[in-house]
Formats: C-alpha cells, sequence, structure tokens
C-alpha cells in the first residue's frame, strides 16, 4: 500500500483545507451546542448570509479577472436607498428595474474604467467607494430612506417571503450562485475570465477582448450588488445611508476564505459560498456560545489569515516563506 | 599547476522525486574562462543556486581557493569573491545607476545615512572601466536594456572578486555591446579572476571560452578543452546523440502569395517594409533585438496600427485592428515570450490550448469539452507532446513542451499564415531541432510561415527566403541558394547596400 | 531636454499645482458662495487646516513607506482606536493613580508601543507567511477592531485629563501642537526615504524585489520595521487627537485606510510600489485637507466632499495614464 508522502498530505490540504476546516468548524459548533446543526439555525444562518452571500458571487467574478472591486459596499447602500425611495414614487413594480439600472450604469462606470482604459482596480474602486457613499447622501439629503407604507406593498417578498417553506433570500442567493456558477465553469465567458485574470496579455494575444471580459465582470457585480440591495430594502422596507458600509471588504474576506487568488485566475463560485457559509457560521457559532458578535472579527482575521497561509504554504511545500 | 579558484565537488541536490544534481563536479582555474553547458533542465541553473547558497546542497562540497565553504546566501557569496551576473535583468528601475550597482551594500555615514559622494566615486570609477555613455546619477530605466545589462555587469566589478558567473550575458546584447563584454571578461582574466560563462551560444562559446563542461539530466559530463573540440562534439555530449544542423536543402513546390505587404510603417519602430509570403514558403527574419520585426509580426496580428502601408491577404488588401480580426482572417501568431504573452501558466494544457477558438466550441450556450479533449489529442500525438494529461498545468511543463502547447493552439486554428516569433528561443537543443523540423513540415503542407528568429543557424536552416533588417529597414532578401554567414551579417549590421532581391 | 522630462515635471509638480488651483478656485467661489464673510486664504484658516491635517498626515507619511515598498496598510484606522483607547483607558488604571501628571509619558508610551508592536505583527505575518500585505492587513483590520470592541463593547471611552489637552491645545510660534506633530514626522521620514541606506532599500524592494533579495537585503525583517513604522505612526496620530479631544467611539478611525491612500496616492506614490516622495504624500494631505476645507466653505456638504475626492482620484489616474501614452505606436494589450 502506498504510503502517503508528506507533499502529498500538503497538496490534499491545499486542494480540500478550506472543506475539512468547515468540516472541522461545523463538528466543534455542534459539540459545543446541540442546536447549532438544527435545521432552523441552518435556514437563519443562511438566510443573514444571503446578502453578504450573493455580492460576493459577483465579486468571484471580479477577483478571478485579476480585479478588485471595494464598491460593492457603498453600491449597495446605494441600491437600497434608490429602490425605497422609488417605491413610494413610482411603485414597485417600476422601482426595482430603475433601481437596477442605476447600480449597472454605476457598473458599467467602473468597468469602463478598469476594462478599456486599464485604470487600476484598487484605486479606481476605492475612489467609488467614496463617490458613491457621496452620491447615495446627495440623493437622500442624508435622511433615513422609509417606505410609507409598510403593511400594505408587496415589495416585502424579496427579503421576507417564502416559498415551498424555503426564505425568499436563500432562494435567490442559490438560484444566482447556481447560474453564475455554470457561467464561470461551463461557458467560454467564463474560460475567458479565468484567461484575462491568469495572464491579460496572454488573453490578448489569444484574441480574447480583455477589456470587454473584465467590463463584463464588473456589470455582473452590480447585478448581484443591485439583487443585495433589493433583499436588503425588501426585508428593512426602511434604511440607513450606510446600510452597506464595510462590507466590501467582508465580502472579499469571503471570496479569498473560499480560495481565490488575489493575482486573479483562481477561484470558483461553489468556494465562494463555502467561504460565505464559513463567515456566517463563525458569526452565528460564537452567538450560540454565547460569546460578543465582535469576537467573530478576531476569529474572521485568524481564519483567513491560516486560510490564506496554507493555500500558499502547501504550494510552496514549506510553512515559512523563504523571504530572508 | 595552480589551485583552482573554485572548485565544486561531487554536489548532490534533490528535490521530492528528482535528482536535480547528481555528483557534479568541476573546478575554475585562475584566469580561465570555462563555459558550463547543457540542455535546459540539465541542471546548470540549481548549480548556480547551490553555488550561490540560495540552495543548500544534499551532498559534496564547494571549496573557494583552499577553504572548504558553505554558502548562507548570495551575499555571503559576494563577500567570498562569487560574483553572479544574472540572465535575467535584476535591476531597480526607479534607483540610479550608483544605487543599483551598490545594491545591498551602500556606503554608510553615521545615522544610517548613505555616503552619497563615495558612492558616486566608486561608481564612475567603476563606469570608465566599461567605457560606456552614462554616470553614476543617471536612472536606470531611462537606460536602453543593453546599457542596463551593463549596470548588472558593473557590479561584478564591484569587490575583488575571484570567480565571477555569467549567465546568459549576452541575450540582449547587439555586437558592439558584445565588443565591450568581451574586454570586460577578458580584463578580470588578466586580473586572475576565474569566469564561469553559460551560455547557449556556440559561436560565443568557442570565442572566447578556454574549457568547456556539460552536464546532462543533472550529471556531469565532462570537460573538455575548447581548442580541442568542435560544435559537433559538444552538442552529443548535452544531448547524448547527434543533432542535424545542416542547412536546409528540401525544396517543395509553392503556391499563390498569402500574404503581401507593401510599404508597411509604424512610426519610428519600422519604416518601408515590403514582402511577400508564398503557401508552402518559409521566410525567415533575421536581424538584431531590436530591428522592427517583433513590431512587424504585432501589427500584422493587429496588435499595432500601422501609419503607412498596405496589408494584403490572398490579394486582398485588408485593415487589421485586433487580434480576434487577425484570427478571423486565418493569421496565427506565436508570439515571442512564450510565458508573458503565450500561455496562461496557471490554467491547463487543454485549455490554453483551445483559448483562441473556445467562443465558437459549443454546444448550446457550454463550452464542448469532449470536442476540446480531441483537440488537444490530436495536437498532443502530432506534435509529441509529452505531459501526463490534459489536466496537467501549463507551468508545470518543460520550455519545449511549452512552446509546443503555444504552436498547437495557433496550428489547431488551421491559419493560412503562421508567424513564429523567436520559436526555440530557451528551449534546449532537442526539441529546437523537432521544431525546426516541424517548421519544414508545416510549409510542405501548404502553409506560410514567417520565422522571425535571432539565431543565425535557425534562419539558415529552417528559410527559404531570409529577409535581413536593420534598425527598422529590410536591407536586403536573400534565396536560401545566395545567403552566406558572411553577408547576412553584413545585412543586419547596416553596413550592406539597400538591394531587394 | 530629455524626452520624457516634461511629463515627469508635471507629474512631481502636479499636486502643488492642483492646491494651487483649488487655492484660487476657493477663494473665487467663497467670494460668491460662501456664508461666512472671511476670506478663505486667511491665515488663521490655513493654520487651522494644517492642524486638521495632522491625524491623516501623520498616517499618510508611514503609508508612503509602506507602499514604496511594495506593500499596503489597511488595518491603519483599527490601529488607531487600539492606540486612542490604550491612551485613555491607562490613565485611569488604578497601578498608575500615584502618578500624578507623570501618568501622561506613561500613557502616550503605552499607546505608541502597542501601535509599534500591532504594525510589527502585521509586518511578521507578511515577512513569515509569504502571505499579500493586501489580505493580511485586511484581516487585521477585522481583528484589531474586534479587539476596539472588546475594551468597552459600543461604548465611547473618555477620560479628560486637562493638563493633556492643555499641552495638546498649546501653540507654539502660532502652530499647534498637531502641526507641529505633522511636521517633524515630516521632515523625519523624508530624511529616512531620501538620506538613509534603510530608505534607499526599502525604494529597492518596491521597485524589484527579487533583485533585493539577490543582492543580500533581508527583506522580510526590513518589511517588518517598516510595518512597525507605520504602526507607530498610527498611534502616534490617535495620541495627538485624542490627547484634545479625550473620548473615543469604537467605530472612530474607520475608512480611515481610504483617506489616507487616496493622500498617498494623490501624492505620486506608485501604487505598485518602487517610486514616491514623502513630500508628495504631504501635498496630497493639503490638497485633500482643503478640499474638505473648501467644499464646506462654499456651503457644500459632506456628500459632495465625499463624491469629489472620490472622482478627483480617479482623474488622477486618467491623467497619469494619459501621461504615460507613447502614442499610436503603442502595443495594445
Amino acid at each position: 500500500m502506498a504510503t502517503l508522502t508528506k507533499q502529498q498530505i500538503g497538496t490534499v490540504l491545499a486542494k480540500q483545507g478550506i472543506l475539512i476546516a468547515f468540516a472541522v468548524f461545523m463538528v466543534a459548533f455542534t459539540l459545543a451546542n446541540s442546536k447549532f446543526i438544527s435545521v432552523d439555525n441552518l435556514f437563519s444562518v443562511v438566510r443573514s448570509s444571503a446578502i453578504l452571500g450573493v455580492m460576493a458571487l459577483g465579486v468571484t467574478f471580479v477577483v478571478i479577472s485579476g480585479n478588485l472591486d471595494l464598491s460593492v459596499g457603498s453600491m449597495m447602500s446605494f441600491s437600497t436607498i434608490v429602490v425605497l425611495d422609488l417605491h413610494d414614487q413610482i411603485g414597485p413594480a417600476l422601482a426595482i428595474p430603475a433601481m437596477f439600472a442605476m447600480t449597472l450604469s454605476l457598473g458599467a462606470f467602473i468597468g469602463f474604467l478598469v476594462g478599456y482604459l486599464r485604470l487600476n482596480s484598487l484605486i479606481v474602486t476605492l475612489g467609488m467607494l467614496s463617490a458613491i457613499h457621496g452620491l447615495t447622501l446627495t440623493y437622500s439629503g442624508g435622511q433615513n430612506m422609509d417606505i410609507a407604507d409598510k403593511e400594505g406593498t408587496w415589495f416585502s417578498v424579496f427579503g421576507q417571503g417564502s416559498a415551498l417553506g424555503i426564505p425568499v433570500p436563500i432562494l435567490i442567493f442559490v438560484a444566482l450562485a447556481a447560474l453564475l456558477g455554470v457561467v464561470l465553469a461551463k461557458t467560454p465567458f467564463g474560460r475567458k475570465v479565468y484567461a484575462v485574470g491568469g495572464n491579460g496579455t496572454a488573453a490578448t494575444f489569444s484574441g480574447i477582448r480583455r477589456a470587454r471580459t473584465v467590463f463584463a465582470c464588473y456589470i455582473i457585480s452590480a447585478f448581484c450588488v443591485a439583487t443585495a440591495g433589493l433583499i436588503q430594502a425588501s426585508r428593512s422596507l426602511g434604511s440607513q445611508n450606510t446600510v452597506g458600509q464595510g462590507l466590501e471588504l467582508e465580502v472579499l474576506a469571503a471570496v479569498i476564505l473560499g480560495g481565490a487568488s488575489l493575482l486573479g485566475g483562481s477561484g470558483t463560485i461553489f468556494k465562494t459560498v463555502i467561504g460565505v457559509l464559513i463567515l456566517g457560521f463563525i458569526q452565528n457559532g460564537l452567538l450560540l456560545i454565547g460569546l460578543q458578535f465582535y469576537v467573530q472579527f478576531v476569529v474572521t482575521w485568524v481564519i483567513i489569515i491560516l486560510a490564506v497561509w496554507l493555500d500558499i504554504a502547501a504550494k510552496r511545500g514549506k510553512l515559512l516563506s523563504s523571504i530572508a | 599547476m595552480t589551485d583552482p579558484v573554485l572548485h565544486l565537488d561531487d554536489i548532490v541536490k534533490t528535490f521530492p522525486g528528482v535528482r536535480a544534481l547528481d555528483g557534479v563536479s568541476f573546478s575554475v582555474m585562475p584566469g580561465e574562462v570555462h563555459a558550463l553547458m547543457g540542455e535546459n533542465g540539465a541542471g546548470k541553473s540549481t548549480l548556480m543556486k547551490v553555488l550561490g547558497g540560495i540552495y543548500q546542497p544534499d551532498g559534496g562540497s564547494i571549496h573557494v581557493g583552499k577553504e572548504q565553504v558553505t554558502m548562507s546566501g548570495p551575499l555571503e557569496a559576494k563577500a567570498k569573491g562569487i560574483v553572479f551576473i544574472h540572465q535575467e535583468l535584476s535591476l531597480a528601475e526607479e534607483l540610479s545607476v550608483a544605487e543599483n550597482i551598490y545594491l545591498g551594500e551602500l556606503p554608510r555615514k553615521s545615522f544610517g545615512r548613505v555616503d552619497w559622494r563615495k558612492l558616486s566615486d566608486q561608481t564612475n570609477t567603476i563606469l570608465q572601466k566599461l567605457n560606456v555613455g552614462f554616470d553614476a546619477t543617471t536612472r536606470v530605466g531611462d537606460l536602453s536594456i543593453a546599457n542596463q545589462q551593463m549596470v548588472e555587469i558593473a557590479r561584478a566589478l564591484t569587490v575583488d572578486a575571484k570567480a565571477v558567473i555569467f549567465d546568459e550575458p549576452t541575450a540582449s546584447l547587439t555586437d558592439a555591446e558584445k565588443v565591450v563584454l568581451f574586454d570586460v571578461i577578458s580584463d578580470l582574466q588578466k586580473e586572475g579572476v576565474g569566469i564561469i560563462y553559460i551560455s547557449h551560444r556556440m559561436e560565443e562559446i568557442f570565442k572566447i571560452t578556454d574549457r568547456i563542461s556539460i552536464l546532462r539530466d543533472g550529471q556531469y559530463q565532462g570537460t573538455v578543452n575548447t581548442a580541442e573540440t568542435n560544435e559537433e562534439a559538444v552538442t552529443q555530449m548535452m544531448i547524448g546523440r547527434k543533432l542535424d544542423l545542416s542547412r536546409n536543402e528540401t525544396h517543395h513546390e509553392l503556391g499563390d502569395v498569402a500574404l503581401e505587404v507593401r510599404g508597411l510603417s509604424c512610426g519610428k519602430l519600422y519604416q518601408d517594409i515590403s514582402f511577400e509570403v508564398r503557401r508552402g514558403e518559409v521566410v525567415g527574419f533575421y536581424g538584431l533585438v531590436g530591428a522592427g520585426r517583433t513590431e512587424i509580426a504585432e501589427t500584422l496580428f493587429g496588435l499595432r496600427d500601422p501609419s503607412a502601408g498596405q496589408i494584403l491577404l490572398d490579394g486582398e488588401e485588408v485593415r487589421i485592428t485586433s487580434p480576434n480580426d487577425a484570427i478571423a482572417r486565418g493569421i496565427s501568431l506565436v508570439p515571442e515570450d512564450r510565458k508573458g504573452q503565450g500561455l496562461v501558466l496557471g490554467m491547463n494544457c487543454r485549455d490554453n490550448m483551445t483559448l483562441p477558438q473556445v467562443q465558437d466550441l459549443t454546444s448550446g450556450p457550454f463550452v464542448a469539452e469532449g470536442a476540446e479533449v480531441a483537440i488537444f489529442d490530436q495536437y498532443r500525438d502530432r506534435l509529441d507532446i509529452r505531459t501526463p494529461g490534459w489536466k496537467q498545468l501549463v507551468g508545470n511543463l518543460s520550455g519545449g513542451n511549452q512552446q509546443k502547447i503555444v504552436i498547437g493552439k495557433w496550428l489547431s486554428m488551421h491559419p493560412n499564415v503562421l508567424i513564429v516569433d523567436e520559436p526555440t528561443r530557451g528551449i534546449d537543443v532537442g526539441s529546437k531541432s523537432e521544431i525546426h523540423k516541424l517548421l519544414r513540415e508545416l510549409a510542405a503542407q501548404g502553409y506560410a510561415v514567417m520565422v522571425i528568429s535571432s539565431e543565425m543557424p535557425e534562419v539558415l536552416h529552417v528559410a527559404d527566403r531570409i529577409v535581413a533588417m536593420y534598425s527598422g529597414r529590410i536591407m536586403r532578401t536573400f534565396t536560401s541558394d545566395e545567403v552566406t554567414e558572411d553577408s547576412l551579417i553584413q545585412a543586419i549590421s547596416g553596413l550592406g547596400g539597400h538591394e531587394a532581391a | 531636454m530629455k524626452p520624457g522630462t516634461l511629463s515627469k515635471a508635471l507629474k512631481s509638480g502636479a499636486i502643488w499645482g492642483f492646491i494651487v488651483l483649488e487655492l484660487i478656485f476657493f477663494s473665487i467661489a467663497g467670494e460668491y458662495l460662501s456664508l461666512s464673510d472671511k476670506a478663505f486664504m486667511d491665515w488663521e484658516n490655513m493654520l487651522l487646516l494644517l492642524k486638521q491635517s495632522a491625524p491623516i498626515g501623520i498616517i499618510a507619511m508611514g503609508m508612503t513607506i509602506v507602499m514604496i515598498n511594495g506593500n499596503i496598510d489597511l488595518s491603519v484606522g483599527a490601529t488607531y482606536a487600539i492606540a486612542a483607547i490604550v491612551l485613555l483607558e491607562s490613565m485611569t488604571w488604578p497601578i498608575f493613580a500615584g502618578l500624578g501628571d507623570m501618568v501622561i509619558p506613561v500613557a502616550w508610551l503605552l499607546a505608541l508601543l502597542v501601535g509599534t508592536c500591532l504594525g510589527a505583527l502585521n509586518g511578521l505575518i507578511v515577512w513569515k507567511t509569504g502571505v499579500d500585505a493586501f489580505i493580511v492587513t485586511l484581516g487585521s483590520m477585522l481583528g484589531f477592531r474586534g479587539i476596539v470592541f472588546m475594551f468597552n463593547g459600543e461604548n465611547p471611552t473618555s477620560h479628560l485629563n486637562w493638563t493633556l489637552v492643555d499641552f495638546a491645545e498649546a501653540e507654539f510660534l502660532s502652530l499647534a501642537t498637531a502641526s507641529w506633530f505633522l511636521l517633524a514626522v515630516t521632515l523625519v521620514i523624508w530624511f529616512v526615504m531620501a538620506k538613509t541606506v534603510h530608505g534607499r532599500n526599502a525604494y529597492a524592494i518596491g521597485d524589484n524585489r527579487e533583485a533585493a533579495v539577490n543582492a543580500g537585503i533581508r527583506v522580510g525583517p526590513h518589511m517588518m520595521v517598516n510595518f512597525a513604522i507605520i504602526g507607530f505612526l498610527a498611534a502616534l496620530s490617535a495620541v495627538v487627537f485624542y490627547s484634545e479631544s479625550g473620548s473615543v467611539n469604537p467605530n472612530d478611525g474607520q475608512l480611515y485606510e481610504l483617506w489616507v491612500i487616496t493622500a498617498v496616492v494623490l501624492g505620486g506614490t506608485k501604487i505598485t510600489g518602487g517610486a514616491g516622495s514623502v513630500i508628495g504624500t504631504f501635498g496630497g494631505v493639503i490638497a485633500i485637507q482643503l478640499l474638505r476645507k473648501g467644499l464646506g466653505h462654499i456651503g457644500a456638504d459632506t456628500s459632495t466632499v465625499n463624491l469629489v475626492i472620490g472622482l478627483i482620484l480617479i482623474v488622477v489616474l486618467i491623467l497619469d495614464r494619459q501621461l504615460n501614452v507613447k502614442g499610436k505606436e503603442e502595443l495594445k494589450v
């Protein structure tokens, strides 16, 4: 019988490390608190992760294409505020497409800057984080936005409804994940995203339109953000201007936790979903064993660094980096 | 007999699953130029990394002079008088020449301040020796590639070197600059410094070295005196068999003109370029780096906009605005920089090969993976690509196999015109001749092939006609019957008159 | 004149030109739009501006080193908050009760020490694990913020020490204490980056890390020192600011990293490392503060400030790209 070498164990850890960590985590929390694994609790975790998760799906495309999107948090605030405002002005049926159009045009603007003008995505989306935040404040006049008639609108279905006993946000998250997962893994477009992120120059030399591909990734990201904004608005039917603040980093954390490289060219939708769930379960598990919500920040910190570290360590075959 | 300045004894280095160096010994005498040769993957660079302390050997010993040493890193190697001139430029472009030359050991004053005066005095002394046209304060990013190479070489002169290792130093130098380099080497030689000279270029090896040591598959094959051997014998030691380096003698029927270029110019890059390529013909483009050959290829592939002139495909004038456009018109380009432009190293073999046509290889909205595997299998067999399977990441393959993936990728597009830019750069001798053979076969099958190369034996071997370029212009076009090495060298040095054949 | 000299001169002078433009614009626009009678280019106003620049400015100097070094630090805002809490909390600790006002230097030292250690911790992780600084500091940004909340939950931490407030509000040669700190830090960091071996090595590492390794520069410890410096400066910034204000919210310092990075990029530091200048960053800090104040002066609210700063950052990038285009001959990749 073949014995596993250190190298092979390392490779297995690198490839499946995130799943193994996930499993260990689930077992530990289940032992600590039997409620943890209950169906109700699972639903509540997925539902509370749905907004973050939907955004992470879009950011996965952007990250695989070799770019970053730090503007998704403030863009989500923007979508939420806009759709709530328009709800009372033109009714939900028109408000939703109008909000999507506005959010997508923001995504198109970023996609144009990063894709066609080839500007550094970190700085562009940093600038857009600030700019969109300003735009939202200007739009709302600094006021919180609330729907006047909270009882009498069907708009609440996206955040509060359920079908077949499953909450709608979960359905949206799962459906979108399935759709985008297939797009990324199985279509020519998905292949191009990997190529552009893996080696943009080589992709161009293979006749792939790099700018167009990057542009499309930002459109997808904006679409996901708009969807997340819709769920958020529908769930609360009222919102602050800063509802999405800081989410960009949590989203990025989930994507990285899933194993996507910030250099581009690697990652999958499935892994991102796992990353999102891990973040969700950490939060939930810590609360269940009676710890304050902010402890999750510290735990997330440790987990992100360990996850990325082990990934890198397995690739180089050594735990510590060889930098002198 | 004098003692060697540097002696490696029975060095062993293993990596998981590979014995990269298997008992390699060799020594460098003072004042000797000692060539180290071997195919890619033969262990030359591993040996140098062991010598530089980047890898620790699993067995054997290193002696500098009479003393046995353990190298802990490049700095210690340098302190012991072992200096490396790297093949890939390792310069910080934003810093000055002086700061680059003394990188890692800037002279200090109190409070950790840099002693600028001492730094520039020392640097200018070295630069004078090298006879270059820039000074200590020049920003390295403003220098030409060749001058940057000279900065790299200047590093060797900062310490009292016992042995200097040159790793492919002439890759980006012009002939005139090579003369300066060889002067520097002979100066070092006179001072009793031992030189290790790593290069693939036989003519240089035979011009300047005293002895040649050869590695094959991590094993030491022996050392010969340069004066007592010849290219054929050395090649045989490197690859373990004989190599056909004869001129291209086979000829076949030529078809119609597939590609014609009239008066093409692109700003300062090249001007007034006219040539034609027939089906079944291989046209070689020979010239120095920077002569404008690659830029012509890039223009034909839609990556640059010409400022004047016409491109005709099958007699019809076309405007090619993007690679996509070029591909649609049946032009394929195997680019110069395999890793940077040719391949996505983190992708598997199959996906790399089908990348240009992935948009069309669909069933419904999805990529037809079966069809992709079929294409991969076909070209793996045809080109004899050695890989465990299509799932293998391209980054894990050897240079030769990587290049075959790129060639396969473009052959699978069934182009009318195939442009290959430096098809065998950085590839070992064995794969080289396979690729040469392949290019001849492709022409025989009716492809119109443009081969851009900086290696004379290569163009002589594969091309039916040779276009010699100098400084953005075509100096002369030779048929394979009339070309001689001398006339070719004259033409690409700007000496030959402008006479289009 | 060599080719490229013009664009280089434009680039290095651009931030100062931009500041002059801002001054002119706000002075003129202020005449028509301002609600107050005071001119924008009032001496008092400019001195106040320098003081208000200090918190961001001091951190930006550290960020300049770290970015020239080829890294980034997203955790500075959280480090800032932790240092502030340590500063204010430690003054109330019973063990220091007997010290009287001597508690002040002790609290300062403690805060600075904590900041330095947190920075060094980031650096150590970057060095030993080989994980990209962006990810490491993204993580510690969350982690450090969690630690901030652990002190007092979501409640503010307050402690006013009047001796300390007097010191912080003191003026010397009509410059506030905070301004002096900003100027001193700028000078010291400029000296380090332009004159010392450590500074020149920082450029070399950011420019070509492999070359630096090959030349025997100990890249890991070097980067760790720089992270320690930015941690120290984040803490120093907190010390300067909270000595005066005396109360810290657990969310304080959020988004500081964005402001700081914006200032550094406006000042001309290359996001990929290897190039940049401390003086440019100083210009970037002043430019941002001018913009905030100027927009306030002509009656715009914070929303406009956010919008304008975001767009300016993007416009700067576009201009930079345009100045570097080689014309039609360029390869289209």
